[in-house]
């Protein structure tokens, strides 16, 4: 019907499936175009369609594998990788901060053993101080009023010796007067008797 | 010449090569088939050559994209459809590319050719029939008659349902194609524009700013053109394996 001779070339070798449709896509709109320039519009003229097929099958073929086989492995690859690795790193976080809070949790219980156990050293060291105060304030007491007793006891003693020498000073004093006023000796005895009633008055 | 807007798309000779009658010489367009994957993959192989774990700006550029199109895939056909990622990604970064070197002056866009993108368009409709048949076999004619409609509108359904499928492969194919040969004679022909003004003497030179502003603008839209028609590309055949994968899915 409207097979230009280029079609008719190529047409009987165009066994690609590819070639038979487009081929009647060209016929039907390349014919407007066709009157106004030397050749067929380009884009629908059929000359090089074995060669654009035939070319396209290769390039994009050899892409296609080219992609399949390295390139979508590798980006794949890289995009898994960073993946992993950000979900390690948000695991690694999260055992980090179970880790930090047992540790604070640990920490926390140990002062407030350490506090309990510093309260109890203290209260105890308190009352072993009482105890020793009061017990140092006992022996110091008793001492003392031991002390007391014997100074007062030796005070007694001394007052009796000494009341005692009272006596014999009072009879030699009284004899010597006497001896002055009268000239002449009283006796021992009645010295004693008036020096006894002295005392006794006084 | 030089002004024509068409003369972008012709195609030459390089490498004459001729099998049993056929010509298959090395052309303009398999050179730049060549560079789309050459392009393609060295960049996807360099980018990631460190393979840290704190991406470079081009090692982040690469995993974008493969995690742009894993999303979408997954979205689109579901984890069992993840067998497909290959094909779809080469696809993505084959047309993208395409499509951004043919944006370079004096490059041909591969794209712009009926011929590949029908060939891209039946390889995806392909994969889905081969795999739909070898997976589901003849359960996956469910595809053609969605569950929950009345027994008497079943024909019609089918029906539509049926030239709807037949013509994915043109829509998917006319869509990239006639995107990108529109832009490149649109900008070819406002760039024409500003060069014959010019030739005109002073108020020529004034009159082309417009022409020029309009290129420059054009040429950011035919950036975003390249892009967006990638884009449509692998959503689209992950819808499309989606039916393969899931026949009574819809």
């Amino acid at each position: 019907m409207f097979v230009t001779s280029a079609y008719a070339q190529t047409a009987p070798a165009a066994t690609d499936t590819h070639a038979a449709p487009a081929g009647e896509t060209h016929t039907e709109t390349g014919a407007a175009h066709g009157g106004e320039h030397a050749g067929a519009f380009p884009p629908f003229d059929p000359t090089y369609y074995p060669s654009t097929l035939l070319w396209l099958v290769i390039t994009f073929g050899l892409f296609y594998i080219v992609m399949k086989n390295v390139l979508v492995p590798r980006v794949g690859g890289i995009l898994e990788t960073r993946r992993e690795r950000i979900s390690q790193d948000l695991d690694e976080a999260s055992r980090m901060k179970a880790e930090a809070d047992a540790a604070v949790e640990t920490y926390e219980k140990e002062l407030a053993a350490a506090r309990s156990k510093g309260h109890q050293i203290a209260a105890s060291a308190r009352e072993a101080a009482k105890a020793k105060a009061a017990s140092d304030r006992a022996a110091i007491e008793a001492e003392l009023a031991a002390k007391l007793a014997a100074a007062e006891a030796r005070i007694a003693e001394t007052k009796t010796k000494a009341f005692a020498e009272v006596g014999q000073i009072a009879e030699d004093t009284a004899s010597a007067i006497v001896d002055q006023l009268i000239g002449g000796k009283a006796t021992g005895d009645d010295i004693k008797a008036a020096v006894a009633a002295a005392k006794t008055e006084a | 010449m030089s002004n024509d807007p068409i003369h972008q798309f012709q195609i030459s000779k390089i490498v004459p090569i001729e099998i049993g009658g056929l010509d298959f010489s090395f052309t303009n367009a398999s050179l730049f088939m060549v560079a789309s994957v050459a392009c393609a993959a060295g960049f996807l192989y360099f980018a990631t050559s460190a393979r840290s774990v704190i991406p470079t700006r081009s090692q982040s550029v690469a995993e974008m994209s493969y995690e742009f199109i894993a999303n979408m895939l997954r979205e689109g056909a579901g984890s069992h459809g993840m067998k497909f990622f290959p094909l779809v990604f080469s696809l993505f970064m084959f047309v993208l590319t395409a499509n951004l070197l043919g944006m370079f002056p004096y490059f041909y866009t591969i794209t712009s050719q009926i011929i590949v993108t029908f060939a891209l368009a039946l390889l995806v409709i392909g994969t889905v029939i081969v795999y739909g048949f070898y997976k589901h076999g003849l359960g996956f004619l469910k595809l053609f008659v969605p569950s929950g409609i009345p027994g008497l509108l079943i024909p019609l359904v089918v029906a539509i349902e049926v030239i709807s499928f037949l013509s994915r492969p043109v829509s998917l194919s006319v869509r990239l194609f006639a995107n990108m040969l529109a832009g490149h004679i649109t900008l070819k022909v406002f760039a024409g524009f500003v060069a014959s003004l010019g030739a005109l003497g002073a108020l020529g030179v004034g009159g082309a700013i417009l022409p020029l502003i309009m290129t420059v603008a054009l040429t950011g839209l035919e950036f975003l053109v390249a892009f967006l028609q990638a884009y449509v590309f692998a959503v689209l055949t992950c819808m499309y394996l989606n039916d393969a994968v899931h026949p009574g899915g819809h």
